[in-house]
């Protein structure tokens, strides 16, 4: 815990605030639970409303949440994203499509989750109430919460058998949408636009290698990796591809992309008794099926 | 009685509203019909449009194999016309010329890795559609600034993809890039009510323009706006030129 903190100075946040997080007792605690509500109406400036923020958060995000906290200038994009700027309410992690708001389950998950890569560490070490005082907060730095609904999650349809017929199918549909423009045909972050790619304000960013063993950023499992290229990554170059790749197909890519992970997988086994060769970035794409 | 009374005042207000919307769609129609003309002109020597190297994605290259494409910053025709000028109304329209004023879906498309038109008008709500004509993964992302209300998205068209068809919500200089072709640059110009976009020639005509006393904005992605103050009589037309330098 105390390791933890460390990397996110709370020291610097005023004491009184984390004496009232340790003295916070039981009764205002309930009058806190309405949470979302009370913090946004009422006194959203109480203590109460911000105090898991002041402690954990402010020391990157900032008072004003506009990740211009006192610790954002060491961070060195991009091999250290810059913290997020809640008053843009632009956000990476989302199940909802390109363009709309994440749902305040996302926004949780993201907290729980942390961010691979990145000086967002996991905050699983807080409660799951004050994770959604946080959510409810953060949400209160941009007015777009006032006028816009989340939008409706993606569908995901339960996850099929891999087979060998599926890896391969994947890999048409590497090659039909070219992830491999800025992944690479091997997943190494190689591809021919990835020097140039830079997020929404114009700071350099790297895309995703599936080679180093690291996790993607907005979670590892085969259905955060499907949710990652049918959303998109929102602020970033990466687009969604809901549009293009059906979702039986999207099961297929995500089977093909776990080939490329350093990872021990079924995955990786059938491609290589497969002998799986990269996709040819000269042959033109596949056609849609 | 009291009942009676409140029924004949529900009808005559009825009837009132009736007549109004009457008067009202009437006025559109009529004072929807002038026109402002005019042309943009650049003064000196144009600067230089810097070539484009696409070697990086060999289907684009071979596409532009004898005729390179060039950076649209500023596009100045043979005649010293501003291209890609977007002209509207910045002042002085009434409500009644801001629906419905303007003709056909916009349609961007990407075509030989290019963005055509550089600069696609639209107006605040009206549908546009993007297309791609490519055989070449594209990504369209508009990054407008989310304070003003518009939401930056990212949107993949793989070769065959489907148009894409969308619509802003507030009025703003939108750039729109491909980051697979970093070169791909141009704007969703979200403007309020009628409008125009020059070609080489920079000659416009902004048409449904009701009658009225207007400032007509010029807007060019490098040089900025210019403003000039026109009147437009019921049916006619109105005219202002400008000269970017």
């Amino acid at each position: 815990m105390v390791a933890l903190l460390g990397r996110g100075s709370i020291f610097g946040a005023p004491a009184y605030f984390m004496g009232a997080t340790l003295d916070g007792t039981a009764s205002a605690v309930a009058e806190f639970s309405s949470g979302d509500q009370s913090c946004r109406k009422a006194d959203w400036k109480s203590p109460w409303c911000n105090r898991t923020y002041r402690r954990f958060c402010v020391g990157c995000h900032g008072e004003m949440g506009d990740g211009n906290g006192e610790n954002a200038k060491w961070f060195e994009t991009p091999l250290f994203p810059k913290p997020r700027d809640f008053q843009l309410a632009v956000f990476k992690c989302r199940s909802t499509p390109s363009g709309t708001l994440p749902t305040d389950e996302d926004l949780a998950d993201s907290i729980k989750r942390g961010f691979d890569r990145s000086n967002m560490p996991s905050w699983n070490t807080v409660t799951n109430q004050e994770r959604a005082d946080l959510v409810a907060w953060i949400k209160h730095f941009s007015p777009r919460w006032q006028t816009e609904k989340p939008g409706t999650p993606i569908v995901i349809p339960p996850e099929p058998e891999v087979t060998p017929e599926r890896i391969k199918a994947g890999r048409d549909v590497f090659a039909r949408v070219q992830c491999w423009k800025c992944h690479g045909v091997q997943g190494m972050a190689n591809g021919p636009s990835a020097p140039t790619l830079t997020d929404d304000l114009g700071r350099p960013i790297e895309p995703f290698n599936f080679t180093i063993g690291a996790r993607p950023k907005c979670g590892d499992t085969d259905k955060d990796i499907y949710r990652i290229f049918m959303t998109g990554l929102d602020g970033t170059p990466m687009p969604s591809y809901a549009d293009n790749i059906k979702p039986d197909e999207a099961w297929d890519l995500v089977f093909y992309l776990r080939t490329f992970m350093s990872q021990h997988s079924v995955e990786k086994e059938m491609a290589k008794k497969l002998d799986l060769k990269p996709v040819d970035p000269n042959a033109p794409p596949p056609a849609a099926p | 009685m009291r009942n009676r009374y409140s029924l004949a005042a529900a009808v005559s207000a009825a009837a009132l509203v009736c007549c109004g919307a009457l008067i009202l769609s009437q006025n559109v129609s009529a004072a929807g019909d002038g026109k402002i003309t005019g042309s943009v002109k650049f003064q000196g020597t144009p600067p230089h449009m810097r070539g484009i190297d696409m070697s990086k994605d060999p289907y684009c290259a071979k596409a532009h194999a004898s005729d390179p494409a060039h950076i649209e910053e500023v596009v100045v025709g043979k005649d010293g016309g501003v291209a890609n000028v977007v002209l509207y109304l910045s002042e002085g329209l009434t409500a009644s010329a801001l629906t419905g004023s303007n003709g056909p879906m916009p349609v961007l498309d990407q075509h030989n890795c290019v963005y055509t038109p550089h600069v696609t008008a639209v107006d605040v709500a009206q549908e546009f559609k993007v297309t791609t004509s490519d055989q070449t993964t594209h990504n369209i992302h508009p990054n407008p600034n989310p304070m003003t209300g518009n939401i930056p998205w990212n949107q993949s068209q793989p070769p065959g993809a489907a148009p894409i068809v969308k619509s802003w919500k507030a009025a703003e200089m939108i750039p729109v890039q491909c980051n697979i072709h970093p070169w791909m640059h141009g704007y969703f110009a979200v403007v309020k009510g009628p409008y125009a976009t020059t070609d080489e020639s920079g000659d416009y005509t902004i048409n449904n323009v009701p009658a009225g006393n207007y400032t007509v904005t010029a807007w060019q992605e490098k040089y900025g706006t210019q403003t000039a103050k026109v009147t437009v009589a019921a049916g006619g037309s109105g005219s202002a030129n400008f000269t970017f330098k």
